[in-house]
C-alpha cells in the first residue's frame, strides 16, 4: 500500500451513537449496509435496547442532484461520440476533433453551473441556497481546471499563441468585468465614475488594451490637463506588439519589437512623463511587468493564476510551455506571501502547469465529490494518448479505473444505471464483468424494463445474464397464474427444465377442468415446441384434440397412437390417451387399422402390466376397481374393431 | 432536420403526447404531456412550446419547451392520452389508472377519477390479487379501454366508477397496445405476435379475429391505425421490424419492412398526411417514413442523413380487382411504387427513444437519456 494521501473524512449517521455502540458494516456494489451490533459484548448486552435500524450509505451523493442528472445525460452522449471518433482520425484533424470534445465537455458543465446558479439564487430557504452556491463553485473551478488541461494537454498550444490562450482562460473566469464596464459607460461622465480607474486598470490587467485606450480617451476629453500623457500611453497600448492569429512573423521578430517597445515604456517611465498622474504612472508600470505594482493590485487580480498571467504578458509574452512551472511556482509564492497556504484548487493548477496530468488526476480525486470529472477528463486525456505510461498496481490503467468508478456509481442510482452500461462497454478490461455483477441487481419491476435490460445483454452476448432475467420472469408469471406468459418467457430463455415443469400445469389444469387455457399460444407454438419432450407433448395433444374436433379421424388416430409409441407422452398421462381412444374405437367407420389396433393393444397391456400393484384395501381398491373397468372396456372396443378392421381391409383387398 | 430542440429534464421519459387542438381550429399544437418512469418519483408533465418563451432576444431560446406544471404519479407511467382538451388518461406499472385534469387558469393538475385495481394478477402466489401493469390506453369520449400484463382488457367510461366491461384472460400472454378500429371494436397487439381484433357487442371472451405473424412469435410493442382507411394498420415489433396489415384480408400482414435494431417502442401515422409515418426505437433512432407517391422531386432533400428502405415486401393480398386509387400507398403492391424515404430525424444516436406525437407539423420525442426532443418543422 502506499501512504495516505489525506485524511479520510469521517461521516457521523444520525441516530447512532457510535462510541458506545458497535456497528457492523458490509459493502454493496455502490452503497455500504451499517448497523448496530452487540457482537461479542457480553456484559448485559439485553438490557439497553439497540438501535432497530440498518442505514444504507452511498458514497456518490452527487448522482442524486436533480441539475447534475443533466450533465451525467449530456455528456454520455459526448463520451460516447468520443469513443467513436477515435480510429479514423489522424494528426490535425483529429487534434481539432479532441478540441471540439473538450470543448462539448466544458460548455455542458457552464450550462448546468448557470442552471444551478439560478437555482441558487431563487432558493427559498438560505441553507438550500447555500448548498446549491458551493455546487456553482465546485463547477465553475471544474471549467477552470478542465479549461487549463485544455489548453496545456489536448491544445498543446506553443510559445507564443500559449499566451492567448492562457489570456483568453482568465478572461473567461474573472468575468466581473464586465458588468462593471457596463455599470461605468452608463454613466453619465464615465470618466467620472467611482469605479472608472479600477476598471482601466481591470482591462490592462486583461491585456483588453483596446477597450482600455478607449477609456482612457474619455478621460483624455474631460480633462484636459491630462489629455496629453492619456495620449501617450494610449500610443504606448496601440502599438504593444501582440501575435496574431494570421500573422506570420516568427517569434524572434516578435521579440524584437516587443523589446524596443518595452524599452520605450521604460523610457517613458524614467522620464517621469506621468509623474502628473499616479494612476497613469501605475498602468505604465504594470505594463512594465513591474511585480510590486502587480501586487499592489491583489484585489483586482482576485487569485494568483491572474497575477502569473497577467505578470506573463508584460515580461515573458513569448513564454515556453517548459518554463511555465517556475512562473507559476514563484508567482503562487508572491501572490500568497506566505501569509496563506495554498488550496486544494492552487494545488491542481499548479500541477497542471508543470504537466503533470497524474498529480492533477488525483488531486481532483481527492478534492471533489465525485468521479464524474476525473472519469471524463482522464478519458480525454487518454485519448490524447498521454496516459499510456501509466498503469495501477490494482486492476488495469488509471482511464479504465475511473471510468469503472464512476459507472458503479451511476449503477447504484435507481434510474441512471443505463447510462452506465455504456461506460462500462468501453473499459476493455473489467468492464464486461463489473457489467454483469451490476446488470443482475437491477430490479424488473415491469416487462417494459426487463425488456431493455434484455436488450443489453443480449445485444452483448450474456447468455447467462439472459437466462436468468427470463427465467425470473418466467417464475413470476407463474407465481402470478399466467402460464402463458411463463411459457413464453422459457421459450425465450431456451430454458428446456422449466419449459417441461409450465407444460406439466398446463397438463395438471386440463386434467382438472378438461379444456385447455391459452389455446392463443399453444395453437401457435411452432418450432418452438420441440424445446422440451414435456412441450412437445402439450402441443402435439392439443393438435389431436383439434384433429379430433376437425373431424380428421384418421389424423387424429395416428397422432394419438404415435404419442404412445414414441415414448414421448409421460406414463401418468397414458390411461387418459388409451381413453380417449375408445370414441374413435366406437366411430361408425373403422379409424384404427389393423396394425394399429395391434399397436394400440400392445401399448394398452404394457401399461396394464407396469401399474403400481395396490397391497392396501379401502379408496384406493375402489380406484383400482374403477381403471380395471376402464381397461376391460378398452380390452372390448379394441377387440371389436380388430375385427371390423379385418373384415374391412380384407375386402378392401378383394375388390 | 435542423429545427429540433433538446432539453433535460432529469427524468427518463416514458410518454409524450400532444394536446389535441379543438377540431375546427387553425391553431396549431402548443402543449404536450409528459410522463417518467424508473423513478424514484415518477411524474406526470405539462409543457408548452410557444412563443412566449422566446423572451430573449436571440434566437436560442425560441422554440425550447417550458414546463407548464406537474404532478407525482405512483409508479411508472406506462401510457398517456389525451382524453379531450383538459383530461389527460395516464397508465401505471401499478394497475392503476387515472384521468388527471388541467386547470389552465393556474396552471395546476389534479387528480379527476381514479381506478386503482385496474389490472390485477390473481395467483397461488398471491392469496388476494396483486397488482399488475397497465401497458396501453386508448380513449375515444366517453370511453377508455386499457390493456395489462395481465391479459385482461378493461373498458371504463368517464363518468362511471366501475368498469363497464372486462374481459378477463383476454390474452394468456401479454397485452402490449391497443387501438380503436371502428367505434364498438378495438385491435390489441401482445407478445406473441398476434393481432386481435375484438368487438364489444359481443359476449364472451374470444376475439372475433386473430391476425399474426408468422412462426417464430416476435412480440409486438405498438400499433396504430391509419387515420382514414381504418382496415390498414401499422406495428411494430421487438425485432425492430414495421409490419402493414390489412385487416380485412388474410391473418398475415401486407408487408414487413425492415426498420430498427431493437424493440420498436411506438408508430404512429401522421393524423393529416397518413402518407407519412414516424416510428421510434429501442436502439435510440426516430424514424420519418414518407410514402407518398411524388417522392421523385423530394429525394434529393429527404435523402440526407437518411437512408433508403430495404424493402421485403411480402405481398400476399390479391388486389388486381380493386380500383388503384383507393389503395392506400402502405398496401401498394406495385413494385415501382414501392419507394418509401426514410429519414432518420434525431442529430445523433442516443438511448432509447420511448415515445413520440406527431400533430401538424410538430412532432414530440422522448428518451431514456432523459431528453425531450421537440421540432415544429417536420415538413419544411
Amino acid at each position: 500500500m502506499e501512504e495516505l494521501d489525506g485524511e479520510p473524512t469521517v461521516t457521523l449517521i444520525p441516530g447512532v451513537n457510535s462510541k458506545k455502540k458497535q456497528m457492523c458494516f458490509d459493502w454493496g456494489p455502490g452503497e455500504m449496509l451499517v448497523c448496530e451490533t452487540s457482537f461479542n459484548k457480553k456484559e448485559k448486552s439485553e438490557t439497553e435496547p439497540g438501535c432497530p435500524f440498518i442505514y444504507i450509505i452511498r458514497k456518490d451523493i452527487d448522482v442524486y442532484s436533480q441539475i447534475l442528472r443533466k450533465l451525467f445525460n449530456e455528456s454520455h452522449g459526448i463520451f460516447v461520440g468520443l469513443q467513436r471518433i477515435e480510429e479514423e482520425l489522424t494528426g490535425k484533424s483529429r487534434k481539432a476533433q479532441l478540441v471540439r470534445v473538450s470543448k462539448n465537455y466544458r460548455s455542458v458543465i457552464r450550462a448546468c453551473m448557470e442552471e444551478m446558479h439560478q437555482v441558487a439564487i431563487g432558493a427559498k430557504d438560505p441553507a438550500c441556497g447555500r448548498q446549491f452556491s458551493s455546487q456553482v463553485s465546485i463547477l465553475s473551478a471544474m471549467e477552470l481546471i478542465w479549461n487549463l488541461c485544455e489548453i496545456l494537454f489536448i491544445e498543446v498550444a506553443p510559445a507564443g499563441p500559449l499566451l492567448l490562450h492562457l489570456l483568453d482562460w482568465v478572461r473567461l473566469h474573472v468575468c466581473e468585468v464586465d458588468s462593471l464596464l457596463a455599470d461605468v459607460l452608463g454613466s453619465e461622465n464615465p470618466s467620472k465614475h467611482e469605479s472608472f480607474w479600477k476598471l482601466v486598470t481591470i482591462l490592462v490587467l486583461q491585456g483588453r488594451l483596446d477597450e482600455a485606450r478607449q477609456m482612457l480617451s474619455k478621460e483624455a476629453d474631460a480633462s484636459p490637463s491630462s489629455a496629453g500623457m492619456c495620449r501617450i500611453l494610449g500610443d504606448l497600448m496601440r502599438t504593444m506588439p501582440v501575435l496574431s492569429p494570421g500573422n506570420t512573423q516568427t517569434l524572434t521578430e516578435l521579440e524584437l519589437k516587443w523589446q524596443h517597445w518595452h524599452e520605450e515604456c521604460e523610457r517613458h517611465l524614467q522620464d517621469s512623463t506621468f509623474a502628473a498622474s499616479p494612476h497613469l504612472e501605475s498602468l505604465c508600470k504594470i505594463m512594465l511587468g513591474d511585480e510590486a505594482a502587480l501586487l499592489e493590485q491583489k484585489e483586482l487580480l482576485n487569485n494568483w493564476y491572474h497575477f502569473l498571467v497577467t505578470r506573463l504578458l508584460y515580461s515573458h509574452p513569448t513564454v515556453k510551455p517548459i518554463d511555465l512551472h517556475l512562473y507559476a511556482q514563484s508567482s503562487l509564492d508572491l501572490f500568497l506571501g506566505g501569509e496563506s497556504s495554498p488550496e486544494p484548487l492552487d494545488n491542481i493548477l499548479l500541477a497542471a502547469f508543470e504537466f503533470d496530468i497524474h498529480q492533477v488526476i488525483k488531486e481532483c480525486s481527492i478534492a471533489l465529490s465525485n468521479w464524474w470529472f476525473v472519469a471524463h477528463l482522464t478519458d480525454l486525456l487518454d485519448h490524447c494518448k498521454l496516459l499510456q505510461s501509466h498503469n495501477l498496481y490494482f486492476g488495469s490503467n488509471m482511464r479504465e479505473f475511473l471510468l469503472l468508478e464512476y459507472a458503479s456509481g451511476l449503477f447504484a442510482h435507481h434510474s441512471l444505471w443505463q447510462l452506465g452500461v455504456d461506460y462500462f462497454d468501453y473499459c476493455p478490461e473489467l468492464g464486461r464483468v463489473s457489467l454483469e455483477l451490476h446488470i443482475e441487481r437491477i430490479p424488473l419491476s415491469t416487462e417494459q424494463k426487463a425488456l431493455k435490460v434484455l436488450r443489453i445483454c443480449e445485444q452483448r452476448q450474456m447468455t447467462e445474464q439472459v437466462r436468468s432475467i427470463c427465467k425470473i420472469l418466467a417464475m413470476k408469471a407463474v407465481r402470478n397464474n399466467r402460464l402463458g406468459s411463463a411459457l413464453s418467457w422459457s421459450i425465450r430463455a431456451k430454458d428446456a427444465a422449466f419449459a417441461t415443469l409450465v407444460s406439466d400445469r398446463f397438463l395438471r389444469d386440463y386434467c382438472e377442468r378438461g379444456s385447455f387455457s391459452d389455446l392463443d399460444l399453444i395453437d401457435n407454438l411452432g418450432p418452438a415446441m420441440m424445446l422440451s419432450d414435456r412441450l412437445t407433448f402439450l402441443g402435439k395433444y392439443r393438435e389431436f384434440h383439434r384433429f379430433y374436433g376437425e373431424k380428421r379421424l384418421t389424423d387424429a388416430a395416428s397422432l394419438l397412437l404415435s404419442l404412445m409409441t414414441s415414448q414421448i407422452a409421460p406414463r401418468s398421462f397414458w390411461v387418459i390417451l388409451l381413453i380417449d381412444a375408445l370414441p374413435l374405437l366406437e366411430e361408425k367407420e373403422v379409424v384404427f387399422s389393423a396394425e394399429q389396433t395391434y399397436e394400440l393393444m400392445r401399448c394398452l397391456e404394457d401399461f396394464a402390466s407396469r401399474r403400481p400393484v395396490w397391497r392396501e384395501p379401502g379408496v384406493q381398491q375402489l380406484q383400482e376397481d374403477v381403471e380395471n373397468t376402464k381397461l376391460e372396456m378398452l380390452r372390448l372396443a379394441l377387440a371389436r374393431n380388430l375385427g371390423r378392421a379385418i373384415i374391412k381391409e380384407g375386402s378392401l383387398e378383394g375388390s | 432536420m435542423e429545427d429540433i430542440y433538446a432539453k433535460f429534464v432529469s427524468q427518463k421519459i416514458s410518454k409524450t403526447r400532444w394536446r389535441p387542438v379543438p377540431p375546427g381550429s387553425l391553431q396549431t399544437a402548443d402543449i404536450f404531456a409528459a410522463g417518467s418512469w424508473d423513478n424514484e418519483e415518477n411524474y406526470v408533465s405539462l409543457w408548452a412550446i410557444g412563443d412566449f418563451g422566446n423572451l430573449d432576444s436571440d434566437g436560442g431560446f425560441e422554440g425550447d419547451h417550458q414546463l407548464l406544471c406537474d404532478i407525482r404519479h405512483h409508479g411508472d407511467v406506462m401510457d398517456l392520452q389525451f382524453f379531450d382538451q383538459e383530461r389527460i388518461v395516464a397508465a401505471s406499472s401499478t394497475g392503476c389508472v387515472t384521468v388527471f385534469l388541467h386547470h389552465p387558469n393556474n396552471q395546476t393538475l389534479s387528480v379527476s377519477q381514479q381506478w386503482t385495481s385496474a389490472h390485477y394478477h390473481t395467483g397461488p402466489g398471491s392469496p388476494s390479487c396483486s397488482s399488475a401493469p397497465c401497458t396501453g390506453i386508448v380513449c375515444s369520449n366517453p370511453e377508455i379501454v386499457t390493456v395489462g400484463e395481465d391479459g385482461r382488457i378493461n373498458l371504463f367510461r368517464a363518468d362511471h366508477k366501475e368498469a363497464v366491461r372486462t374481459i378477463d384472460n383476454a390474452d394468456s400472454s401479454t397485452l402490449h397496445a391497443v387501438t380503436f378500429l371502428r367505434t364498438p371494436e378495438i385491435l390489441t397487439v401482445n407478445s406473441i405476435g398476434q393481432l386481435k381484433i375484438w368487438d364489444f357487442r359481443k359476449q364472451g371472451n374470444e376475439p372475433s379475429q386473430i391476425l399474426s405473424l408468422t412462426g417464430d412469435r416476435v412480440p409486438l410493442h405498438c400499433v396504430d391505425r391509419h387515420p382514414n382507411q381504418q382496415h390498414v394498420v401499422a406495428t411494430g415489433g421487438q425485432d425492430g421490424m414495421l409490419s402493414i396489415w390489412d385487416v380485412r384480408q388474410g391473418t398475415m400482414p401486407v408487408s414487413l419492412l425492415k426498420a430498427h435494431e431493437a424493440e420498436m417502442w411506438e408508430v404512429h401515422f401522421h393524423p393529416s398526411n397518413p402518407d407519412h409515418l414516424f416510428t421510434c426505437s429501442e436502439d435510440g433512432s426516430l424514424w420519418h417514413w414518407d410514402a407518398s407517391t411524388d417522392v421523385p422531386e423530394k429525394s434529393s432533400l429527404f435523402n440526407q442523413g437518411g437512408r433508403n428502405s430495404t424493402f421485403l415486401s411480402h405481398s400476399i393480398s390479391n388486389q388486381a380487382n380493386v380500383h388503384q386509387s383507393l389503395i392506400s400507398s402502405w398496401l401498394s403492391t406495385d413494385p415501382a411504387k414501392d419507394r418509401i424515404e426514410i429519414t432518420s430525424l434525431l442529430p445523433s444516436r442516443t438511448l432509447s427513444v420511448n415515445s413520440l406525437d406527431v400533430l401538424g407539423p410538430c412532432l414530440v420525442c422522448g428518451t431514456d437519456s432523459e431528453a425531450i426532443y421537440v421540432t415544429r418543422q417536420l415538413f419544411s
